[in-house]
């Protein structure tokens, strides 16, 4: 390892209008060697690879590429200067062939300067074979599957003698054995003295690709070092943030113990849920009254399970029931039907209508009820939103005042309130408490917890750990869109959610 | 070097085309020739006027404006953006022709183009450097364009007429094998950009542009850069067709080109052009162009029929092409999804 670095960065910072994204940051990766980039959501991964290839500048820090320092202004600068970058949203031209894809910028040109098609289809074909993808290289990219999209975004990075290809999530939409093969062009890079910046948050991939790996937190480097010299419940400790002193105490527990529960009809099961790449048999059970949290790292699969519960992201296999009764998959009608009713995760843009009343934004789902002959009863609405207002302690002037006025925590309650109209028998809980204020918080904790005991059943997604588990009777933890583990009872704490999602046990 | 084992070899299983998909870009790239074929067909049986030299020569000429406006815009749309100033910047490049001709037939030539070209640079430094949206950019240097229009000409009080005699008025007028000299300057730069957008990297990366502007940016393309020359080209081109239009009528007319731009967004879109950006031909643009055109002449032969139903029969087209390429995206869009 004294081998000069590539590409050194210290002590970076950016800064956005009111977030910190980076502070006092430093990465060194040295040729022919994999490092992974690990962090929780808002860590500052993404930035920190857009100020590595010049799509943001750095307020403060500096960086060397090659021994001298650098500055790159715009992409273009950091890939003339050899950092190879795949993003985590396939950057490709869909409607251009799988050839000019690969070669955009750098075509080969015949003697009178004119592009070769020929010599760009033989040689994109000869690139990609030796990488084992077999495909008709004349074909828009926008025909070819997930895969193969990002297997040619891989291949161009790779393809153009960079001495540092990042990599962000290459393995999101890839099948077990693209990203064996995805793997092999790793290594082959590796071999030929590039350095690899790995982003992943799949700890399986970590371990078999990475050499070394920075953790980032909170936009701050809280390690760095050899990957084999850390477990995987210290990496997971260090990423969250946790005491693993106090995680280790607890020791392991044994996750397969499923205590027999009270025999009552449960208010939702889901069964098997499977959706591409993302969901892979996942069960849920909620009885009434009873509050699951779903725990797992981001990407994990949570969001994706409450989406597939509400019928909002196609399933390619498993079956919903509520209160006994099989709802029709993919469809939120048919869900909201049932009584499954979803709070979603980003509340201005899914959510509240600013510009409406409190009132006119609790009664809108409730208004096919509430008319009679296409007119609705002011009387009736008042009547309903006066009962939400109180029961939900909404603080608004009145029932007319605009919801882009109230806090955060008080928008969050006129969405329960619109969701509680309708009656629901499944709350899903996407993000409930993300971006109001702690007072607010509590309340809303509090609330959903009244609610339960009021015989809801509820679906909880926190991305804050403490939330989970002060909130959940029992919490179903994800990994990699697969159930690892279920937790009951007294096994509800925050040391067992944290070696779970490290640990896993075997996969279902 | 590890040879790649025969497990991880087949990760791109085959999905053909379907039918549909294959008749759908068919109708895209070609529908516009084909409707263009049946119409010449059909006018050819039906009026002994049309299928003439004559005739022929008159399309030909009428054509050839428009065309070298739209070939411009052809490369604009294709990159995502619009360009709404040709109209008015084809009208200034006539009335400017018409004034420079005074000092002498290169000042009459050069003088439209430069200023023109300034205009397109300007549209293009804005949108690609200021990143603003080139619908307003665009529609502020169409009044902008008009008003200096107005200016220079008095509010359009003067006409200026262009010595016959004059070099530039002979390029509008004359003609090369029975074929006018704007027809064969049309033909030429079609051929040039035919070249220029299917086998050079500029023409490559205007269409990596248009199909995703930051997947472009992220590969390294100097998108601003080509931003701005396609703005700057567009410029040029319709200044030059103002030039030509003048010195074929030996007039600065201050009137022409209203809606001019709309003409040529038509002939584009008609072509085949996605209007979103990212695929089109510059030798659909011509096939809608000369589709327009020969609306317009079959009107006339019709005679009875008010010449305005021109205009219905091509908001007709256009509005039949528009809805295909909404179906053809959808159908794109369904593949994706189910990948």
């Amino acid at each position: 390892m004294t081998a000069e670095a590539v590409l050194d960065a210290r002590g970076i910072g950016k800064r956005f209008p009111g977030v910190v994204a980076l502070s006092e940051v430093d990465l060194t990766l040295p040729p022919g060697e994999v490092h992974a980039l690990v962090g929780e959501n808002g860590a500052g991964k993404s930035t920190l690879i857009k100020v590595l290839t010049g799509v943001y500048a750095p307020d403060s820090g500096e960086l060397s590429y090659r021994g001298s320092p650098v500055r790159f202004s715009r992409p273009l600068d950091a890939q003339e200067a050899g950092i190879s970058t795949v993003y985590q949203e396939i950057n490709l031209v869909p409607l251009m062939s799988v050839a000019s894809n690969l070669f955009l910028g750098r075509e080969p040109r015949n003697r009178f300067g004119l592009l070769d098609f020929r010599a760009m289809n033989t040689a994109a074909a000869k690139l990609l074979e030796s990488y084992g993808v077999h495909v008709d290289v004349t074909r828009p990219l926008r025909t070819l599957g997930a895969g193969v999209r990002q297997m040619v975004a891989v291949a161009r990075a790779a393809a153009s003698h960079a001495r540092v290809v990042i990599l962000d999530e290459p393995t999101s939409s890839l099948e077990p054995r693209e990203v064996d093969t995805l793997f092999e062009i790793i290594n082959r890079v590796r071999a030929e003295g590039a350095a690899v910046l790995y982003v992943s948050h799949r700890l399986d991939e970590l371990y078999r690709i990475c050499d070394t790996v920075t953790v980032l937190r909170d936009g701050r480097k809280v390690h760095n070092g050899p990957l084999k010299e850390l477990s995987r419940l210290q990496l997971v400790a260090l990423m969250l943030g946790r005491d693993l002193e106090q995680i280790q105490r607890e020791g392991t527990t044994k996750f397969d113990s499923a205590p027999a529960e009270a025999l009552e009809t449960p208010v939702l099961a889901a069964r098997g849920l499977t959706s591409q790449h993302r969901l892979h048999g996942v069960d849920v059970t909620v009885r009434p009254g009873e509050i699951v949290g779903l725990g797992g790292l981001l990407g994990a699969g949570r969001s994706e399970t409450v989406r597939a519960i509400a019928g909002s992201l196609p399933v390619d296999s498993g079956a919903v029931t509520v209160a006994g009764k099989p709802v029709r998959s993919g469809s939120v009608a048919a869900a909201m039907r049932a009584g499954v009713v979803m709070l979603p995760e980003d509340r201005k843009s899914d959510g509240v209508l600013p510009d409406l009343s409190v009132r006119e934004n609790i009664v809108l789902a409730a208004l096919p009820r509430l008319s009679a002959g296409g007119l609705v009863s002011r009387r009736r609405q008042d009547a309903i939103v006066d009962t939400f207002m109180k029961r939900l302690r909404i603080k608004a002037s009145s029932p007319d005042q605009k919801v882009g006025e109230l806090s955060g925590g008080n928008q969050q309650k006129v969405l329960l309130a619109r969701l509680l109209c309708r009656e629901p028998k499944v709350l899903l809980l996407d993000e409930p408490t993300r971006g109001i204020d702690v007072g607010a918080k509590a309340e809303v904790q509090a609330l959903v917890g009244e609610l339960a005991a009021e015989g809801l059943g509820v679906v909880l997604i926190s991305s804050e750990f403490e939330e989970v588990v002060e909130g959940s009777d029992s919490i179903v933890v994800l990994r990699e869109g697969r159930v690892v583990a279920e937790l009951r009872g007294a096994d509800v704490t925050e040391q067992k959610l944290i070696a779970a999602l490290a640990d896993g046990g075997g996969h279902g | 070097m590890t040879a790649v084992t025969e497990k991880t070899a087949v990760v791109a299983a085959d999905k053909g085309m379907t039918k549909r998909e294959w008749i759908a870009g068919l109708v895209q790239r070609r529908g516009s020739l084909v409707v263009l074929a049946l119409i010449v067909i059909v006018s050819t049986v039906a009026f002994d006027s049309f299928a003439t030299v004559d005739n022929a020569r008159n399309i030909a000429m009428q054509s050839s404006f428009l065309a070298i406006v739209a070939l411009g815009m052809t490369f604009v749309i294709i990159s995502g953006g619009i360009d709404l100033s040709v109209g008015s910047v084809y009208a200034l490049g006539g009335v400017l022709a018409a004034l420079g001709i005074q000092w002498g037939s290169l000042t009459g030539i050069l003088l439209p183009l430069v200023v023109c070209g300034g205009i397109g640079m300007l549209n293009g430094a804005l949108v690609a450097y200021g990143r603003l949206a080139p619908f307003i950019v665009t529609l502020a240097t169409l009044l902008g364009a008009r008003g200096l229009l107005l200016a220079i000409t008095d509010e359009g009080s003067n006409t200026r007429v262009m010595p016959r005699d004059a070099l530039l008025t002979q390029l509008g007028q004359g003609t090369l094998l029975g074929v006018g000299y704007p027809v064969w300057i049309a033909v030429v730069l079609f051929a040039v950009g035919a070249v220029m957008l299917q086998r050079t990297r500029f023409g490559h990366s205007v269409l990596a542009i248009g199909g995703s502007v930051e997947a472009a940016r992220l590969m390294g393309l100097p998108v601003a850069r080509r931003t701005m020359w396609l703005y700057t080209g567009s410029g040029l081109l319709a200044g030059l067709a103002g030039a030509l239009a003048a010195a074929y009528s030996a007039s600065g007319v201050t009137i022409v080109g209203v809606g001019f731009e709309l003409d040529a967004i038509a002939a584009v879109v008609i072509g085949g052009t996605l209007l979103t950006g990212g695929a089109g031909t510059v030798g659909g643009t011509l096939a809608g162009v000369l589709l327009l055109m020969v609306i317009q002449n079959v009107i006339n032969q019709i005679g009875t029929l008010s010449s305005h139903y021109q205009s219905v029969v091509s908001g007709a087209f256009l509005a039949a092409v528009v809805a295909i390429q909404a179906y053809l995206s959808r159908a794109h869009l369904g593949r994706e999804r189910g990948t």
